[in-house]
């Protein structure tokens, strides 16, 4: 494996000496996110592979190109999962990719983020030099925390080589409901829910529908259950498996498709288009031709930003615009790791 | 006792500028300089390390800590940050020749707000208090370090604090959504959101746990979690050290997460069984402690099956606590184990290192080893769910060469957990104690991408310059965490 790095390392070193860009590619699922790829193809497949997997120790390490069906059927094997659900938007989608982009999925809000669960990374900066931060322990507070800095960096920090992560014991039961609600109703009734503890796992909100996963030990669930009615999905796992991956009939819709993180509480967000809801209110997605600074405005307004996820046209920008004080420190991060900014420059923002 | 603190001389004429520069916009009363006034700042929960700071400045407003971090900066003089100052690793030692900048008057809890189920609240609040706040709604902030009762989440923020329950809950990162940070140059930046995640760089992530080397926090938004309805925790004794490891790992094979999961080594349990009677089997060879919480169906379910592994681990003894007094005595003891080592010892020495679980084992038999080779005792409290290890070396300062023996234990420790692919530091930080180890744990290309990192917040080093990453040129000895029995900074408080 050590010749697979060292070439990558070279291509790099050469890079930066020509100070030509590298688009880091693995299984090119998410090409579609953030700004524009350019630049030549620095392909991770070859850097494949889990490096070791203790399911006493709730660890996995992985390297980046390791495609994600792979992960998951390890884990599977064990009872175990990565409890973020990562969305995988086609066959080769590896760790490394869902580690740069740093989406989550259904269970999100419920188990925690991408960034929740890594613990170390092995990365490539910009000159080509190998980096290890973090580990593979639970509580490490040696040093800045680089690895998660790296979770939703796009890239543009470094190459990811390899990924120590936690994962966590499948649920015993999970089950599965759908009560019909307008929206309104669904966001005061996922609202009232999420301030008890009950065993939630996901949730998802489109048309009149609300469906909202249980997860956990039989008693917890059965119980929770009762409480909170609703009509059982029959295939629960499939359901979410669409959700995640942006395959129900929502997501067909034409149209720019934009991705809002808002404070959960806020009641129904007033925009032209039609919305999805998921994480109890935190996450909603738009299907709508509103202009950006609407969209934006709307999500600020709510205490979050707003994402352009998937659009022909991304000229008003794939992510929020970020203060002038903010956007400085993000400069001089990327001028730390990459100086000769050829790692996938523009992905996240015009200058990083 | 030795005692590290370089008496630097304060040069007076510098003093005098930085006082009178700071008393353009602050009260008289809030910039202190007076040997007597600023001694109370001169050492942290590691009172071993002892440093009077040239000026301590005690702004209570937003504003005016920009104005303090402007002013050093433009004048070059390096700034330490300072909640309650109960830290283990001298993160808040202060400088001859700098300013100590307190947060103490940061003591407002700006809004509990139980619909998005989350406290706003200024870096001085202590730990408890939020969820005291909390608590007429039905939450609670979930980290909670050994010194709730005191440290202040600023610092909580500084240190990536976590406490017994993080295996299940997380740590301090996981538990924040939100910071107000000064930088040194006097701007606020607002890092994290009130949603789930924001746009850019995950600087809410990187400012947690730096030290106070990367900004000042001025305000924390948390995030508030329902109060679980009910508690109850196994305890289990066992006759060997490897087999309460297996029922550690037994327990995580079963997919149950439990919400603590502690062990002590026997000569733990004994000094704590003397002290404060909480029913352990003193000729166990280890004491574990499982705790679940959740519903009471969810709790019931899980405690019988954590008994079951327990005892098919081969526990000679397993008892489930029966109601809530019996819950918190089973706690009480674990919670109690360093007041207790320091009752047996003149002195102790607490080790702070992680490693995978499946190498405890090999670890403590390799720490006995070391107990022959040093001459020296040791006992050992585990944070078993996340590998969290205390080691405690016990010694008398006051017997000739017994401190270096133990400072040399104390490094092949730290040595080992890096060995098994652990690290030096898995909850007190780095600070000044641990900073020489640093360089065993990381080699010079992540030294300097962390210096790298540093110089993108603060240009010139002045924020907690010399703590937490060390320069290459320093990568040399080794320094260490001692409690002197009556002497700790803070003998009150408990540790674990």
């Amino acid at each position: 494996m050590q010749d697979v790095i060292e070439n990558l390392s070279r291509t790099i070193r050469e890079a930066a000496s020509r100070r030509r860009p590298l688009c880091i590619r693995g299984g090119g699922t998410k090409d579609f996110y953030g700004g524009e790829t350019r630049g030549d193809v620095l392909d991770t497949r070859a850097c494949r592979g889990i490096v070791s997997y203790e399911p006493t120790e709730l660890v996995i390490t992985a390297r980046a190109g390791t495609p994600l069906a792979e992960i998951d059927a390890a884990l599977r094997a064990e009872g175990q999962m990565l409890a973020f659900e990562p969305p995988r938007f086609g066959e080769g989608a590896t760790l490394g990719g869902c580690i740069a982009t740093g989406l989550s999925g259904p269970r999100r809000v419920y188990a925690g983020a991408v960034r929740d669960f890594v613990l170390g990374v092995r990365v490539l900066d910009g000159s080509g030099n190998e980096l290890r931060f973090g580990g593979q322990v639970m509580k490490n507070v040696a040093g800045y925390d680089v690895s998660r800095l790296m979770v939703g960096s796009l890239g543009t920090l470094g190459v990811l080589l390899e990924v120590s992560l936690k994962v966590l014991p499948l649920p015993v039961a999970e089950i599965t409901l759908r009560r019909e609600h307008s929206q309104t109703e669904a966001l005061a009734l996922m609202d009232e829910w999420s301030r008890m503890p009950l065993p939630f796992s996901a949730s998802c909100h489109a048309g009149n529908q609300l469906c909202f996963r249980l997860s956990g030990a039989e008693a917890g669930v059965r119980a929770a259950r009762e409480k909170m009615g609703g009509e059982e999905v029959a295939d629960g796992t499939a359901f979410w498996e669409k959700v995640r991956e942006q395959r129900l009939e929502f997501f067909g819709q034409p149209g720019p498709l934009w991705r809002l993180s808002v404070r959960s509480s806020m009641p129904p967000l007033d925009l032209p288009g039609t919305q999805l809801i998921e994480w109890s209110g935190a996450l909603r997605w738009l299907k709508s031709d509103a202009g950006a600074a609407m969209v934006r405005d709307a999500a600020a307004g709510a205490g979050g930003h707003a994402t352009l996820f998937r659009a022909e046209d991304k000229s008003a920008g794939a992510f929020h615009p970020l203060p002038a004080a903010l956007m400085k420190l993000h400069r001089r991060l990327k001028q730390n790791f990459d100086p000769a900014g050829i790692l996938n420059p523009g992905r996240m923002y015009p200058d990083l | 006792m030795r005692v590290v603190a370089e008496k630097l001389l304060v040069d007076l004429a510098r003093q005098r500028q930085v006082v009178s520069a700071l008393r353009a916009f602050l009260p008289e009363s809030a910039v202190l300089f007076d040997e007597e006034d600023v001694k109370p700042y001169e050492c942290d929960g590691l009172s071993a390390y002892r440093q009077v700071p040239m000026v301590v400045a005690l702004p209570d407003t937003e504003e005016q800590v920009c104005r303090v971090l402007s002013t050093c900066n433009e004048m070059r003089v390096p700034v330490v940050a300072r909640g309650a100052g109960t830290g283990l690793s001298g993160g808040a030692l202060p400088l001859g020749n700098g300013v100590l900048l307190s947060l103490a008057k940061f003591m407002r809890i700006l809004e509990v707000e139980p619909r998005s189920r989350t406290a706003r609240v200024q870096p001085g609040v202590r730990n408890l208090a939020i969820s005291e706040a909390a608590s007429p709604h039905g939450y609670y902030y979930a980290p909670d370090p050994s010194s709730q009762i005191a440290c202040t989440i600023g610092g909580n923020v500084a240190e990536n604090s976590g406490g017994v329950h993080c295996l299940k809950y997380g740590l301090t990162v996981h538990n924040i959504l939100k910071l107000r940070v000064a930088t040194i140059e006097g701007e606020i930046v607002e890092v994290g959101s009130e949603a789930l995640d924001s746009a850019g760089y995950d600087l809410l992530a990187l400012m947690t746990g730096s030290e106070g080397m990367l900004g000042v926090v001025t305000e924390v938004t948390v995030r508030l979690l329902p109060k679980p309805v009910c508690a109850q925790v196994v305890m289990a004794a066992f006759d060997d050290t490897e087999k309460a490891g297996h029922a550690v790992a037994s327990v995580i094979a079963a997919g149950i997460i439990p919400a603590g999961l502690e062990m002590m080594d026997q000569a733990a349990t004994r000094a704590v069984e003397e002290f404060v009677h909480a029913g352990y089997r003193t000729d166990a060879a280890a004491i574990l402690l499982c705790e679940s919480d959740g519903t009471e169906e969810e709790v019931a379910e899980e405690i019988e099956r954590v008994q079951k592994i327990m005892e098919e681990s081969g526990a000679v003894q397993t008892q489930v606590s029966r109601d809530e007094a019996e819950r918190l005595r089973f706690w009480a003891g674990r919670k109690a184990a360093f007041p207790a080592v320091g009752r047996i010892s003149p002195d102790y020495y607490c080790m702070d290192g992680t490693i995978p679980r499946k190498r405890l084992g090999e670890v403590l038999r390799k720490i006995a080893r070391m107990e022959q080779k040093y001459g020296l005792r040791c006992a050992n409290v585990f944070h078993a769910g996340d590998g969290n290890l205390h080691p405690l070396i016990l010694y008398d300062a006051n017997v000739a060469d017994e401190l270096q023996r133990t400072e040399e234990f104390g490094a092949e420790i730290l040595e080992l957990c890096v060995a098994v692919g652990g690290t030096i530091t898995g909850e007190h930080g780095v600070g000044v104690e641990k900073i020489n180890q640093m360089c065993v744990q990381f080699r010079g290309a992540e030294l300097e991408a962390f210096h790298g990192v540093k110089r993108a917040f603060d240009e010139h080093g002045l924020l907690n310059p010399g703590k937490a990453v060390p320069t290459l040129s320093r990568c040399a000895e080794f320094g260490r965490m001692h409690v002197h029995s009556g002497e700790e900074k803070f003998p009150d408080l408990p540790r674990f």
